[in-house]
């Protein structure tokens, strides 16, 4: 039915292997650069093909499972036994996906073909990126949870081998080969719970497909414990890919690899994965409320918790990186409020501003000759117009100032964390989008206006066209990305979310919840939150251009909680007291050297000795003297005689 | 076909014929004698292919069955077959051992012919070992293995060599002389209760006989197969012996230990263990899958503290290895089949792992973790097969670690006989800690900058490095996209076991026997059976 979805994956697996292979042999940057994007290039236009297709026919028949062959099977014939196959299910949802991985990862490879010019690991660079895009496009289009776990793990690694991809460098206190293992690590807890989950899908339905554990799972009375355990298990996962609390650390030190790296893997694609399982799996979640309120806890505390980092952040990318912990929170929310349509859009505008935002600031960082303090930047305005502009763009996107992609997308997810959640959540999520607001300002502010704070040895340039050019597409698709889905209350059709509607209608038939829905509300909702956002970024304005002194004050008097946000809430610190190092001095401690060497190898090496011991004296008894035989000899006669007679 | 109907013979004794031709080959010609080696392995090596093709994966019973009175007092036949169980161990073995051939080409300077003829050897005992039907066959191959293994540890090892070839010896005799005495109890009981009232050590037959044994005895016969296995595994806390022959062995000492020899044991356990005494399985099965996830855990953590690299990789096998016994135990499908593969999946990771070690061992001769860091830059073939090396070992889906540990835990989860799904909770961790060891060991070692001024001439790989790395990456990498090829064939005999057991331990079919057909060479040449 999808003749063409094949070579979808088939590209950047074969970008992947040529570069592998040839990279280091291929002398040119250029050869190398263009195979790499070309074939993510390739790869979108096949997803655009296939979306042409769907759209020619009518919605109930435009999910098809496309089967490749057989991966995992345990037993033939036997029932209830583990079969599975690589199969990619295509549908409203995964094209969605697939689309925006394409798209977004064809610019930032070309913007890559500029921004990693001269690096002798060139080659390198573009066969991990082409590998990533493979295994996220295995991500989104696994029928079934095992493939999407392949390509869950799999871009889990490509995320260490890119985070970790200057792998001699220093990286803040200490290096980035420590980010990249951490982020594997931390990656791996979660799909522990991952992994569980997974057993009890197969335990409970007997396959591991979506389809067909989403049609089963519809005949289970709502709040059954086992779906409670597996919906719970996934998130788990989905807490360490899409660094939620408390899974969130690996994310801000993934920062340490190179800028187009984090627009790509950590911003735009990889990190929503999770947010997208949760949609994808979206009927077991329904059937779940208390995982739903879990869901949207979590999603609401790590929204606010990672903008008020945000605010005091110093590193530009550290900034962003909190930021998309923050609105990664929403997108969480919003499916733990049943909304997995609006979680969605706000996946593909999130896409759209946070790859333009994080390629700014590598256009910035290139042309500040690495400088990534903020602190030291002011005034480049003048020097990378074309940065400050796309920037300022997808600043007010994010802010949620219509009719910019971001306001409607935020605006869907407010209203509905009011209408199907509480007030508290929607406070939560109001009050992150004013922070949200306040700290991108600031750090457009910080970098773009104001008097230069560098040294005059600097001398700030613009990007080349490779990286000016992705950047302008993104801004466009930031101003209107969102239009896909303006929402009735401003007289759209919502034409996203009724697209994405096949996907979540079995979800919505057995979800428990009742919206209670008012179109005047909405409204109000509307202008609240945009005055919000005006206000937060008139606040940054006054006070890191007109008046930098009340900085100062400001975080004198407020010293104390100035230091714990500077200190992210010293999480990773109580994590290594109470996890790292308890085990790793535990294990050398007592397990190895106690336990292991002392206890058990002392024990076979004493008893060894005990029977060296022993034959040491045995041995005695050969002495070779035959005199001693002989008086042995004697005494056994005579110890048998009185045996004998007595 | 006369080749099928003496394929196993001529598989098993084959390196034992090169390994005697060899005594012609004089000596100083170094080179014809590890060609000769080399030569005589790989001729193994494809006889055993020719076997797995052949060999009818939907059969479950053995196949290419050869039986010939051997000891008559014994009432003992020179007997061999090969089913789901044993076919994948059997190419393995054939498969590393050129390898590890190849790999000393350059570091076993001294005794060459003494070396070789070892080698030849050893793999003639491990064929065995794994292809007889006679237990008394199976004993004999068992010990036999132990000399030439010894004297590989002994004489081309490192430092402490003696110490830890003696370790290795007495570990396992202790273990297996309880082995002998139970096979001699089973002998004898046969001849009191089956009808033909004769000794036999007949492995077929006793399948029939055995697991009518009184309850009682069953336990004591299968604690003294299960202890003499166990070592052999090494199942947590029989393991110590491990380390230290690892660290003292040659590296193709070590690949062959790790690769197939520690395999003994867990085969033993499925193909004697399980079958012959269910009721006492059942009995012992928590402690057993206890013991195989402390196993996991324990040598996970233990790995993660090691400052030698081979003694990391040494510990890492008890954490492997404790994987496959978990899947035996659980009593399922996925288990089983998970745990045979994970088998092959440990020897070809592992193996490779120690490969890797090797090499660096030759250029540096050290293998302290703290003496490297940086060499990603210096020896970037190197580093890139490493990686691959351990992203499987770790089980990254998509390479082969990842099919077997997936089969095992979810065979754990749902295995009626464990009775709960915390066996497979715990082992899970495991997949955990697989990361944190061998990333952290990858990490200090490659990356970072290359300061230790003795690691900055260092050379990368040679071709005839690349190419033994990459004969095992291929199937690192098949068998993690493909696996089917592989499970195809141990599919049917998993499952008549698994049926066997799950039979005895519900009783809905008492007095049932293990009791797959027997056939003679090939599927389609009659498949007759032979009594």
């Amino acid at each position: 039915m999808y003749p063409v979805i094949g070579t979808v994956l088939l590209f950047p697996l074969v970008g992947f292997v040529v570069n592998g292979l040839l990279g280091s042999r291929l002398k040119s940057e250029k050869i190398v650069g263009w195979i790499g994007s070309g074939a993510v290039g390739l790869s979108f236009l096949a997803a655009v093909v296939t979306l042409l297709q769907m759209l020619s026919v009518p919605a109930d028949l435009r999910a098809q499972t496309v089967n490749l062959f057989t991966w995992i099977t345990a037993a033939t014939g036997t029932e209830g036994s583990l079969n599975v196959s690589a199969a990619l299910l295509v549908d409203q949802l995964s094209i969605v996906m697939v689309l925006v991985v394409t798209g977004v990862g064809f610019l930032i490879h070309v913007y890559s073909i500029g921004y990693m010019h001269v690096d002798r690991g060139f080659w390198r660079f573009f066969s991990y990126m082409n590998l990533f895009i493979f295994a996220m496009l295995v991500l989104v289009l696994a029928d079934n949870f095992l493939l999407l776990f392949l390509g869950w793990e799999g871009v889990g690694l490509c995320s260490y081998l890119l985070i970790g991809f200057w792998y001699d460098r220093k990286f803040e206190k200490s290096t980035t080969s420590d980010a990249a293992k951490k982020a594997f690590i931390v990656n791996r807890i979660g799909d522990f719970g991952f992994l569980l989950g997974m057993f009890l899908v197969f335990t409970t339905f007997g396959t591991l497909k979506f389809v067909s554990v989403s049609r089963q799972a519809m005949a289970f009375a709502p709040a059954d414990p086992r779906i409670f355990w597996i919906t719970l298990l996934l998130f788990v996962g989905a807490t360490g890919k899409s660094a939620q609390i408390p899974l969130h650390v690996w994310l801000p030190d993934a920062m340490a690899g190179p800028t187009p790296v984090s627009a790509l893997i950590h911003a735009a694609t990889m990190v929503t994965a999770g947010v997208y399982m949760v949609a994808r799996t979206s009927v077991l979640y329904a059937l779940s409320p208390a995982t739903m309120t879990i869901v949207a806890i979590v999603g609401g505390a790590t929204a606010l918790l990672a903008a008020t980092i945000g605010l005091v952040q110093n590193d530009i990318k550290k900034v962003l990186a909190y930021s998309t912990i923050s609105q990664l929170g929403y997108m969480f929310v919003a499916v733990g409020v049943g909304a997995y349509a609006a979680g969605m859009f706000h996946l593909m505008t999130h896409a759209f501003f946070k790859a333009v935002l994080f390629l700014g600031a590598g256009a910035v960082i290139h042309g500040m000759h690495d400088e990534q303090d903020i602190q030291k930047m002011g005034g480049l305005k003048k020097y990378l117009p074309t940065t400050y502009w796309t920037f300022l763009v997808a600043a007010l996107a994010i802010s949620g100032i219509p009719p910019l992609s971001g306001f409607f997308s935020k605006d869907e997810i407010l209203t509905k964390a009011l209408f199907n959640g509480s007030t508290l959540l929607w406070l939560v999520g109001f009050l992150t989008a004013g922070l949200t607001a306040f700290y991108i300002f600031r750090l457009f502010c910080l970098i773009f206006e104001g008097k230069p704070r560098y040294s005059a040895e600097i001398h700030p340039h613009e990007a080349p066209p490779a990286m000016r050019i992705p950047l302008i597409i993104l801004a466009f698709l930031s101003i209107g990305g969102g239009w896909v889905g303006i929402p009735a209350a401003l007289g759209g059709g919502n034409w996203f979310g009724r697209w994405l509607e096949p996907v979540f209608q079995p979800a919505a038939s057995v979800s428990l919840l009742v919206p209670d829905e008012s179109r005047v509300i909405e409204h109000l909702l509307m202008g609240l939150t945009f005055l919000l956002a005006v206000g937060a970024i008139f606040g940054a304005y006054v006070l890191y251009i007109k008046r930098e002194e009340l900085v100062k004050s400001l975080r004198h008097r407020f010293a104390g909680p100035y230091k714990v946000l500077l200190n992210k809430y010293y999480v990773d610190e109580a994590y290594d007291a109470a996890v790292v190092t308890p085990i790793v001095k535990g294990s050398q401690k007592l397990l190895w050297k106690w336990f292991d060497v002392g206890i058990v190898d002392g024990a076979v090496n004493g008893v060894a000795r005990l029977f060296w011991l022993f034959s040491n004296v045995t041995r005695r008894v050969q002495t070779g003297v035959a005199q001693s035989y002989a008086v042995v000899f004697m005494l056994g006669i005579l110890f048998a005689i009185w045996w004998l007679v007595f | 076909m006369s080749l099928d109907a003496h394929l196993l013979t001529l598989i098993v004794f084959l390196p034992l014929a090169g390994a005697l031709l060899l005594l012609l080959v004089p000596s100083r010609s170094v080179v014809g004698v590890k060609w000769a080696g080399v030569f005589t392995s790989l001729l193994a090596f494809s006889l055993s292919v020719y076997l797995f093709v052949r060999f009818d994966g939907a059969s479950a019973g053995m196949q290419f069955v050869e039986r010939t009175p051997w000891i008559a007092a014994l009432n003992a036949d020179y007997a061999l077959g090969v089913d789901g169980i044993s076919l994948l161990l059997v190419v393995l073995t054939t498969f590393l051992t050129p390898l590890a051939l190849i790999a000393s080409w350059e570091s076993i300077r001294e005794r060459v012919k003494g070396f070789v003829f070892s080698m030849l050897l050893l793999e003639t005992g491990i064929l065995g070992v794994f292809l007889s039907l006679d237990m008394f066959l199976f004993y004999v191959f068992w010990e036999s293995m132990l000399v030439p293994m010894y004297f590989v540890i002994g004489v081309w090892g490192g430092k402490d060599r003696i110490y830890a070839a003696v370790k290795f010896f007495l570990y396992t005799m202790a273990g297996s002389v309880l082995m002998l005495v139970a096979i001699i109890w089973l002998g004898v009981y046969a001849m009191q209760h089956s009808p033909a009232h004769k000794f036999t050590t007949d492995l077929l037959e006793l399948y029939t006989i055995a697991p009518g044994i009184p309850f009682a005895v069953q336990t004591w016969m299968f604690l003294a197969f299960g202890v003499s296995f166990a070592v052999k595994v090494p199942v947590f806390p029989f393991h110590t012996w491990l380390p230290d022959a690892h660290v003292q062995a040659p590296t193709a000492g070590s690949v062959i230990l790790a690769g197939v020899l520690l395999k003994m044991g867990t085969y033993g356990i499925v193909r004697f263990c399980l079958p012959l005494f269910p009721q006492a399985t059942f009995h012992f099965l928590p402690w057993a899958a206890l013991l195989a996830v402390v196993g996991i855990i324990y040598g996970a953590l233990v790995s993660m503290v090691q400052t030698d690299v081979k003694k990391l990789v040494a510990y890492s096998s008890v954490s492997h290895l404790g994987f496959v016994v978990l899947g035996i135990f659980a009593l399922t499908e996925e288990g089983l089949q998970g745990g045979i593969l994970q088998m092959v999946n440990h020897g070809l990771s592992t193996g490779a792992l120690f490969l890797l070690v090797g090499m660096i061992y030759d250029r540096r001769h050290t293998r302290e973790i703290s003496d490297f860091g940086g060499l990603a830059r210096q020896m970037p073939v190197y580093a890139a097969f490493m990686m691959i090396v351990v992203l499987s070992s770790l089980g990254l889906p998509g390479l082969n670690g990842f099919v077997g540990e997936f089969m095992i835990l979810l065979g754990s989860f749902k295995s009626p006989a464990l009775g709960n799904i915390w066996f497979a909770v715990f082992a899970a961790t495991g997949v955990i800690l697989a990361a944190v060891y061998l990333l952290w060991m990858y990490q200090r070692v490659f990356f970072g900058k290359l300061e230790n001024p003795a690691n900055q001439s260092l050379k990368d790989l040679n071709a005839r490095e690349v190419g033994v790395l990459l004969a095992t990456v291929v199937f690192i990498v098949w068998i993690g996209v493909y696996p089917s090829t592989f499970l195809e064939k141990s599919g049917a005999t998993s499952k008549s076991l698994i049926q066997f057991m799950t039979n005895a331990r519900t009783g809905s079919v008492p007095g049932l026997a293990w009791t797959p057909a027997e056939r003679r060479g090939a599927p389609d040449s009659g498949g007759e059976a032979l009594k």
